[in-house]
């Protein structure tokens, strides 16, 4: 189990890594798809089914691919001129670094104050639906309706303008 | 001993392993179905090319490759040689990593969809609890391939047939998922062999399959117009359209590679096709009580070449529709029909067993029907074109 932990774990920060530092963007796309696909493997080695599949579905799947058409569509796929680096480089690099500062402390202080998560819960598809339309019901409902909002601002944004006929 | 026929694969596998050590006789088991299923499907495939190439020429009205062999049985094994003995060119401008892995990435996304279909009784090769899930994330991952067949091609049309193509995939991918949700909604699990179980009872002679209900026949109409669509099949084949963009995202690759797209696609047909028997036809189930001797795979693999002809036949008889006309449908009249579908079905579970609900049902579906159609084609007037150019 470690040796494939650290496997998945090392084609993730590839592709992360990859995403940052490749010239063509549509290349960093296709290596931010193999990160999203690292995170996928690691949810099922945690035997969260669930997660897994839904985050290939909806992030490779979908976001992979909405990524893709944005740089395709604007002119982020034609190759950089100057350097790939920006000229804010070292201070992006130190807020890189405090925000995984402090994702790493609090998951280290989460692993004191829960000590007896030790072992896995198994979650089970319908465990997740029974949550989501039980206890998780208004989450459920207003992630609804950004959904929604996010799709009548994209069809209004879209919309053929009728001016002038 | 019909008992036997019907579980001689799973006979066969377990007298192989019994000549392994204990420990390795689960990888083993796993190997052989991988095996099983890599050169089952392919020698399908070879026959579907050849039996579409007749069944076509015969639907025009002409006899079909015949020269290769007896009725041109040979021909698959000449173009088999033919692919990979031709010269593989590829684009000096192009992207020559991505342009290698986009087929691959195509066939193993579509291979894995194989690995959760029941082809018959205790003949899956892996049993999840997620197994739709799955099916539905592995046909998400290759409408990447598609996109990165297109683009690294360097070819304008290339990319255009790939973004028509995704576009539609994307569109129609959310009909499929809706319309199997009507049935994970009435079985209450999302693994296909539990959904084949539960069709497997009879009533008198009559088979509880979900597509001899109001729901699972309209759910089953919108998934067969999804399937169309996600396998880039007539009458939905634009994005490959011959007369309008050469070949679509594949008009770069020769050779053994353009085998493998046509492979892909062919196998991702096959695949959607078995979802679809389990789903909505019953899986491996037999359609009537007193044919329950026949073994259980000859009928999964009879509904899946029923469903291949009707493939075929669509192919043949329709002509093909317009990118915009393509999306129009989806997002104007299937998304909606599948939506309301979902609460039909929702309703049928809640009125509980009796003759009630078919009535019901089937007035709702119908009138639902009759009523979208008539609304979403209200405001077409096809009047002169208007046009709009990019500023």
């Amino acid at each position: 189990m470690s040796v494939i932990f650290w496997l998945i774990s090392a084609i993730t920060l590839g592709g992360a890594l990859f995403a940052v530092l490749l010239k063509n963007t549509v290349h960093c796309a296709l290596a931010l798809t193999v990160a999203f696909a690292g995170l996928a493997f690691l949810f099922l080695g945690l035997d969260a089914q669930f997660a897994g599949f839904a985050q290939i579905m909806v992030y490779i799947g979908a976001v992979a691919i909405l990524v893709v058409f944005a740089i395709l569509l604007t002119r982020g796929s034609e190759t950089p001129k100057g350097s790939v680096y920006s000229r804010y480089a070292f201070s992006g690099l130190v807020a890189a670094a405090g925000v995984f500062a402090v994702l790493g402390w609090a998951v280290l202080q989460s692993a004191r104050v829960l000590p007896n998560e030790a072992q896995t819960p198994i979650a089970t598809a319908q465990q997740i639906g029974v949550a989501l339309v039980g206890r998780y019901v208004l989450p459920l409902e207003i992630v609804a309706l950004l959904l929604t909002v996010a799709t009548i601002g994209a069809v209004i944004v879209a919309l053929h303008e009728k001016e002038g006929k | 001993m019909f008992q036997t026929f019907d579980q001689i694969f799973i006979l066969l596998r377990d007298w192989v392993l019994g000549f392994l050590p204990v420990g390795l006789r689960p990888g083993a088991g796993v190997v052989l179905g991988v095996v099983a299923i890599v050169c089952v499907f392919p020698a399908l495939f070879a026959l579907t090319v050849l039996l579409e190439r007749k069944g076509l020429g015969r639907m025009q009205n002409r006899p079909g490759p015949n020269r290769v062999g007896p009725f041109g049985l040979l021909q698959p094994i000449a173009d088999a040689i033919k692919s990979l003995t031709k010269e593989d060119i590829v684009p000096t401008t192009a992207n020559g990593f991505i342009h290698f892995l986009a087929p691959l990435v195509l066939v193993v996304a579509v291979f894995m969809g194989f690995a959760v279909l029941p082809m018959g009784r205790n003949m899956v090769l892996v049993d999840m609890d997620c197994a739709l899930l799955f099916y539905f994330a592995m046909g998400a991952s290759s409408e990447l391939a598609v996109f990165m067949a297109g683009w690294s091609s360097r070819n304008k049309y290339s990319l255009l047939g790939a973004m028509r193509a995704v576009a539609q995939m994307i569109s129609y991918e959310v009909i499929l998922l809706l319309s199997g949700l009507a049935v994970v909604m009435i079985t209450g699990s999302l693994s296909l062999t539990r959904i084949v179980e539960a069709q497997n009872q009879y009533t008198g002679i009559f088979p509880h399959w979900n597509i001899f209900t109001p729901w699972g026949l309209a759910g089953f109409l919108m998934y067969a117009i999804a399937a169309t669509a996600e396998t880039n099949r007539s009458p939905f084949d634009l994005p490959e359209g011959e007369s309008e963009l050469v070949a679509g995202y594949h008009t770069e690759y020769s050779g053994f590679k353009f085998a493998l797209f046509f492979l892909g696609e062919y196998l991702a047909m096959f695949s959607i096709s078995g979802l679809g028997s389990t789903l909505f036809l019953g899986g491996w189930s037999a359609p009537f009580s007193f044919l329950q001797w026949v073994p259980s795979w000859i009928w999964f693999f009879s509904k899946l070449m029923l469903s291949i002809f009707v493939f075929i036949w669509m192919r043949g008889t329709l002509p093909r529709l317009r990118q915009d006309q393509l999306m129009n449908f989806a997002w104007k009249f299937v998304l909606p029909f599948t939506l309301y579908n979902l609460m039909v079905t929702a309703l049928w579970r809640f009125l509980g067993e009796g003759w009630q609900r078919w009535v019901v049902c089937t007035v709702l579906v119908v009138a639902g029907y009759v009523l979208l159609g008539r609304v979403s084609m209200r405001r077409e007037h096809f009047g002169p074109r208007s046009y709009r150019y990019a500023e």
